[in-house]
């Protein structure tokens, strides 16, 4: 699947570690003029940094072991016994709510971005019509926007759209999905115009002929031509909206105190890091940010090759 | 085969753009009317004050403060993630050792590519509590305890790192480049890997040192995707939101301590929830939103080359 992607997209498939090795042994030896010393000052400066990324991310999990004096007392300090319910604190104060919370918003932003941005892409990109321009640059033009400049109206829109329809306003998870949705929109349409663009013609217009309507053709024939290109912009707003914190913080703040506390992840672990200044559960901390961190080390290290090249080549297009 | 095709169209476009423009065109256009009137938010009254927010805005102490490190965050963070990036990705392509293979990356450059890309996966919220807890300012810290370990500090008075008025804003920008590196790497890799190998292989063979080639060739052919670097970058610089507001000290949304590592987003944010002053707040979105089209526009011109074909 991976050397599809990169094949339609242009970009050139990422060599293998595999193909690396064999060469730098045997014959390759005679010819390092110069680049031994090269190699070995190099080789630290990598081996330095994999070790700055690294090493935080095992002392996390670790800590989530200890318990607090041990936390306190040294950085290098090892767990003393190695147990479970720093992880049962954590979820029970509420990370498995922002879990559930999270997964609900993403399927219904990530579902409607993908279909209304491919459509929209879809026609933009393959229909002559009088204003197609016109839309086109609009969407184009919202990718640029810094999102503060609509945060102040946008609180109030939404706090306006609750008094009107309840499951919409804020603290809501309907609106945030379709907020969500609208600032994933112009990205989504810009990335996947030109990729509808780059598809050959020839097999929808076969489809044409045979009678397809048009929203046949484009779902039946288009969408899964063009499903390289809708997996790499899928990473890419799925990375996106996961990581979201402006926005959740902004419209999902609880409006009264008996409403329910719909955090996404985010949000909450960073209002339970606050807490725990105060309550001083640093162990269920860092429990509660391997919980949230596992998830995503798993999806990463299975489909890093996807991950990557759906990054970058959504970002060059 | 051309009936209905105006339905279709019509049908396929209607929900994205009318979703589209009330949600985000429509507030965008919102801002620069309420940016000139006073509203707070709270109540339904509001007076037209013409530009007043902006001349209040270039007379507050802390605004001022806040775009000067804003403007600080836009040289650092691009200049160091692009540097640092560019260094690895040359390392892990053609730093290895020249055999009869011809050019090629070191040893284990998968590896490599793997573990630097993971803090982009990462979300912003685990970067603040993961940092909070290496700046941590007791020995418990991780960061004092390398330190302590090494003795460069006293185990005793250990250093404050994010609540140190002159280092705090450094500190963020660390965690931001600690992120940030692997993403470019993998960007400037891509790129790389375009590049033809016996272009290389030429200029060893015509006896040139791997310096440069760095500066002759990688550089000039990677010109395109170090600018889209660059305008990522610079709009990253505009938006470090997230962890100053939570790894600076601070009553609201950080930017402490006295607004030492203040940006012009943590202000906005306080002036809008807390201080509930909607209209001003509005005012400082339309100066970030200038800032960062006046550089989006600048580096696409500044960076602007002949683009080189192979």
């Amino acid at each position: 699947m991976s050397t599809n992607t990169d094949a339609t997209t242009g970009i050139p498939a990422q060599r293998s570690g595999g193909n690396d090795k064999p060469r730098t042994s045997g014959k390759a030896q005679r010819f390092a003029d110069g680049g031994g010393v090269l190699n070995v000052f190099s080789h630290g400066f990598l081996a330095l940094w994999a070790v700055l990324i690294i090493v935080p991310l095992i002392w996390i999990v670790l800590g989530s072991f200890k318990n607090n004096t041990e936390i306190g007392d040294s950085a290098w300090s090892w767990p003393s016994h190695w147990g479970f319910d720093a992880f049962t604190r954590a979820w029970d104060k509420g990370i498995g709510d922002f879990f559930i919370s999270t997964v609900i918003v993403l399927a219904g932003s990530l579902t409607l971005t993908m279909l209304l941005g491919s459509m929209a892409a879809y026609v933009l990109a393959r229909y002559e019509f009088r204003g197609n321009r016109v839309i086109y640059y609009f969407f184009v033009a919202g990718a640029m926007f810094p999102v503060y400049l609509a945060l102040v109206p946008l609180f109030f829109m939404m706090k306006n759209l609750g008094t009107v329809i309840p499951w919409l306003g804020l603290n809501q998870y309907a609106g945030l999905i379709l907020v969500y949705t609208a600032y994933s929109l112009p990205f989504t349409v810009f990335f996947l115009h030109s990729f509808f663009r780059s598809l050959p013609s020839a097999v929808h217009e076969a489809a044409m002929i045979d009678g397809c309507s048009h929203s046949r053709a484009f779902f039946q024939v288009m969408v899964p031509m063009a499903k390289s290109g809708l997996i790499s912009v899928f990473i890419f707003n799925v990375l996106g909206q996961w990581n979201q914190y402006l926005l959740p913080l902004t419209l999902m703040q609880q409006q009264s105190s008996g409403d329910p506390d719909r955090s996404m992840l985010a949000q909450g672990l960073m209002n339970l890091a606050q807490q725990s200044g105060y309550a001083s559960d640093f162990p269920g901390l860092f429990a509660g940010m391997t919980i949230a961190m596992l998830p995503v080390l798993v999806v990463y290290l299975s489909f890093q090759r996807q991950v990557q090249a759906g990054l970058t080549s959504a970002t060059l297009k | 085969m051309r009936h209905r095709k105006t339905p279709f169209i019509f049908g396929f476009l209607v929900v994205p753009v009318v979703l589209y423009i009330a949600l985000v065109i429509w507030p965008y256009l919102q801002t620069f009317g309420y940016s000139l009137t006073d509203w707070s938010g709270a109540s339904p009254d509001m007076n037209f004050i013409g530009l007043d927010n902006y001349t209040k805005l270039f007379q507050d102490s802390a605004f001022l403060d806040a775009l000067q490190h804003n403007l600080l965050l836009l040289i650092v963070l691009p200049l160091a993630t692009i540097l640092l990036a560019l260094f690895f990705a040359f390392m892990l392509n053609v730093g290895g050792k020249s055999g009869t293979g011809g050019v090629q990356g070191v040893r284990g450059s998968a590896f490599y590519k793997v573990v630097f890309f993971f803090p982009q996966v990462l979300s912003v919220a685990i970067l603040s509590v993961l940092f909070q807890g290496v700046y941590r300012t007791d020995k418990g810290g991780l960061l004092n305890g390398v330190l302590i370990g090494l003795g460069i500090v006293d185990e005793n008075h250990p250093w404050d790192f994010a609540s140190n008025p002159t280092f705090g804003l450094w500190c963020v920008m660390g965690v931001i480049i600690w992120s940030g590196v692997g993403f470019y790497l993998v960007l400037f890799s891509a790129a790389m890997q375009s590049i033809p190998k016996d272009i290389y292989e030429a200029a060893l063979l015509d006896g040139a040192k791997r310096g440069t080639t760095f500066f002759k060739i990688t550089l000039p052919l990677l010109w395109e995707s170090i600018q889209t670097a660059w305008v990522y970058l610079a709009i990253a610089a505009m938006d470090a939101f997230a962890l100053v507001s939570t790894m600076t000290p601070g009553a609201y949304y950080g930017g402490g301590p006295d607004h030492h590592s203040e940006i012009m987003a943590t202000l906005l944010m306080r002036n809008f929830i807390t201080y509930g002053k909607a209209g001003y707040a509005c005012a400082m979105g339309v100066v970030i939103f200038f800032i960062t089209l006046v550089l989006s526009v600048v580096s696409l011109r500044v960076t602007r080359r002949e683009k080189i074909e192979f």
